[in-house]
């Protein structure tokens, strides 16, 4: 494991406010120079114009070809590229590291835009399981349905879904958030960590099962709470958060914020009180 | 994994060999192991139609043991024998491979009793018996499976198949899926999951007389309606009964001669999508089965965790 240290000399990482210790481990001193200019930017990202717009049919394409396509778009400086005939194709969209505005002309199957980190994504369809899983950054919009582990991991950014998706929602999430303007099912938040759920709609049961930390706002029923789930009073910054979020995401405009539940970890599960506040950092 | 896949005409006769075929096709990667349809075909309903095996498949990927063919031929004589003494008359007779057999006949007695006889020749399995369902397995993927029995041209209203991977038991036909739902006539199951109490259940159900053929955990499913049902139960009831009394995950796929229905355990475990409108309901573990068939853009949605619903012709 990499020693922590504060530096004396601040790197250029650090002058950015992107960390302030260093690392020395092996692997860190021999691969990462944190002054490197590349180490700024993900390899393989292009400069994009969002004016510049084009269509791609992806009907006779398989995932890899259709992926392999958005890339070389990207890599021609296309902004805007809009898929047609997806057709529920699965891992469509996945791993795009770039600023890009991507709409889907139907639905996807399972691992739609997965590992994305800075795409606007619209799917004017349905998506499968796990849509968004581990998401960094960007926002992700989708007009129907969902299914199950609808943003499973995410670590940032936005992920709307204006219908009902299915169980598992959010599960192992680590930050960002997700929106719902339907129903979710069971389990929903399940071993979240970070970040925020709104549901707009009923929940199924065991929401937020096994918890470490978050909060999910639920405006509809809960079927029942899960592990150490518990309702949090709502306060003033939640309901002028909530009503930012809602707007950004262009759902819920006559919503009763009001009137939801706000739900967080009770921290009696996992041995809080017995860590130092290092490891209670680094346990959530 | 296993994919399944299903669909219902209300109202109308479609291809439904066609259909099911593409759709499971489509879920070709989620189980290449076996392909099964249940068809609900379009036959004059006044014969009952008996699908049985005298053998299995020893092709390649099956984990049978060889058998020399010329049993299959024995078995099948002391089958027709049986149904002679049984009091069935035979309409027409297919073979339609080495090992297995269409069979329409006219009988008008108990079932269960006479399934029992049946099955008691050695190696004899009944797939199914039913006035208007055709259970077709083997080993093998959709298109494959179709081309051997000529499935791509039957009409009917209703079907449901299976894609298997195998996991808890052989590469066979035995633990191939549909399940006859017997010793109901037009019952037939697919499952895709597993299930957690499969002993315990079977030897409560045996125990009530209840007959399983296989050591797959789904066929399980098929027997625990059957029972239900011989008491009393609607299949709605069954099925609902099934999401406490099934431990495991699962979702599932039961037809009736008439119905069509989905339930999907309480964890909401394994996958499935539906697509509903009022002269057609799709359902597959994938969306990419549903789009198989409709290719245009289509609403469609998981059900919820604990979901059961049927739909009738």
């Amino acid at each position: 494991m990499a020693n922590l240290k504060t530096s004396e000399k601040k790197t250029k990482a650090q002058s950015m406010g992107l960390h302030t210790e260093v690392l020395t481990g092996k692997t860190q001193q021999k691969f990462f120079n944190p002054d490197e200019a590349e180490n700024f930017y993900y390899w393989g990202t292009y400069d994009v114009d969002f004016n510049k717009r084009t269509d791609l049919d992806v009907k006779d394409l398989d995932c890899k070809e259709a992926n392999r396509k958005i890339d070389d778009l990207m890599s021609q400086g296309y902004g805007t590229i809009v898929i047609k005939n997806p057709q529920g194709k699965h891992s469509l969209g996945v791993g795009i590291l770039n600023k890009l505005n991507l709409i889907f002309e139907g639905s996807l199957g399972y691992f739609g835009v997965g590992s994305i980190d800075g795409p606007t994504v619209r799917i004017n369809g349905r998506v499968g399981w796990s849509c968004a899983e581990n998401m960094m950054a960007g926002k992700v919009v989708i007009e129907k349905n969902a299914g199950s582990c609808f943003g499973a991991a995410i670590r940032g950014g936005d992920l709307i879904c204006k219908g009902s998706v299915g169980a598992r929602t959010g599960i192992d999430q680590k930050g960002g958030t997700i929106i719902i303007g339907g129903d979710a099912g069971a389990f929903t938040g399940f071993m979240m960590q970070r970040g925020r759920i709104v549901i707009l709609g009923d929940v199924g049961i065991n929401l937020g099962d096994s918890m470490y930390d978050g909060t999910i706002y639920v405006g509809g029923k809960i079927g029942s709470f899960g592990s150490d789930a518990v309702e949090s009073p709502m306060t003033k910054s939640d309901m002028d958060w909530l009503k930012r979020k809602l707007k950004v995401a262009e759902i819920g405009e006559n919503f009763d914020i009001s009137k939801m539940t706000k739900v967080v970890a009770g921290k009696k599960l996992w041995n809080y009180d017995a860590l130092e506040p290092t490891e209670k950092k680094g346990a959530i | 994994m296993c994919g399944i896949a299903g669909l219902i005409h209300r109202g109308k006769s479609s291809n439904v060999g066609s259909e099911l075929q593409q759709m499971l096709q489509a879920l070709k990667h989620r189980g290449p192991d076996s392909t099964g349809y249940a068809l609900y075909a379009e036959n004059d309903g006044k014969n009952f139609i008996m699908r049985f095996k005298v053998g299995e498949n020893v092709g390649e990927g099956s984990t049978s043991v060889n058998e020399d063919a010329s049993v299959y031929d024995e078995r099948k004589k002391l089958v027709d024998q049986m149904l002679k003494e049984l009091g069935a008359n035979i309409v027409k007779d297919e073979k339609l491979t080495p090992y297995s057999y269409r069979y329409e006949m006219q009988f008008d007695k108990d079932l269960m009793e006479f399934s029992k006889k049946i099955e008691s020749i050695n190696g004899v399995e009944i797939l199914s018996i039913g006035k208007s369902l055709e259970l077709i397995k083997d080993l093998g993927d959709a298109a494959a499976v179709s081309e051997r029995y000529g499935l791509g041209d039957v009409k009917g209203t209703h079907a449901i198949g299976h894609a298997r991977m195998a996991t808890e038991s052989g590469v066979d036909i035995k633990s191939a899926h549909p399940f006859w739902g017997y010793p109901f006539s037009d019952v037939s199951v697919v499952h895709n999951g597993q299930l957690t109490n499969y002993w315990n259940n079977r030897r409560v159900l045996e125990n009530k007389g209840m007959r399983f053929m296989s050591e797959c955990d789904s066929e399980l499913i098929a027997v625990y309606l059957a029972e239900k049902m011989r008491n009393g139960a609607t299949l709605e009831e069954g099925m609902k009964d099934s999401l406490t009394g099934l431990d495991g995950v699962f979702t599932y796929f039961v037809a009736t001669k008439d119905s069509l229905g989905m339930a999907k355990d309480t964890m909401a475990a394994k996958p499935l999508v539906l697509y509903e409108s009022d002269d057609l309901v799709a359902m597959g573990s994938e969306e990419i089965a549903i789009r198989s068939i409709l290719p245009q853009e289509i609403d469609t949605y998981d059900p919820f965790d604990g979901e059961v619903k049927v739909w009738r012709i």
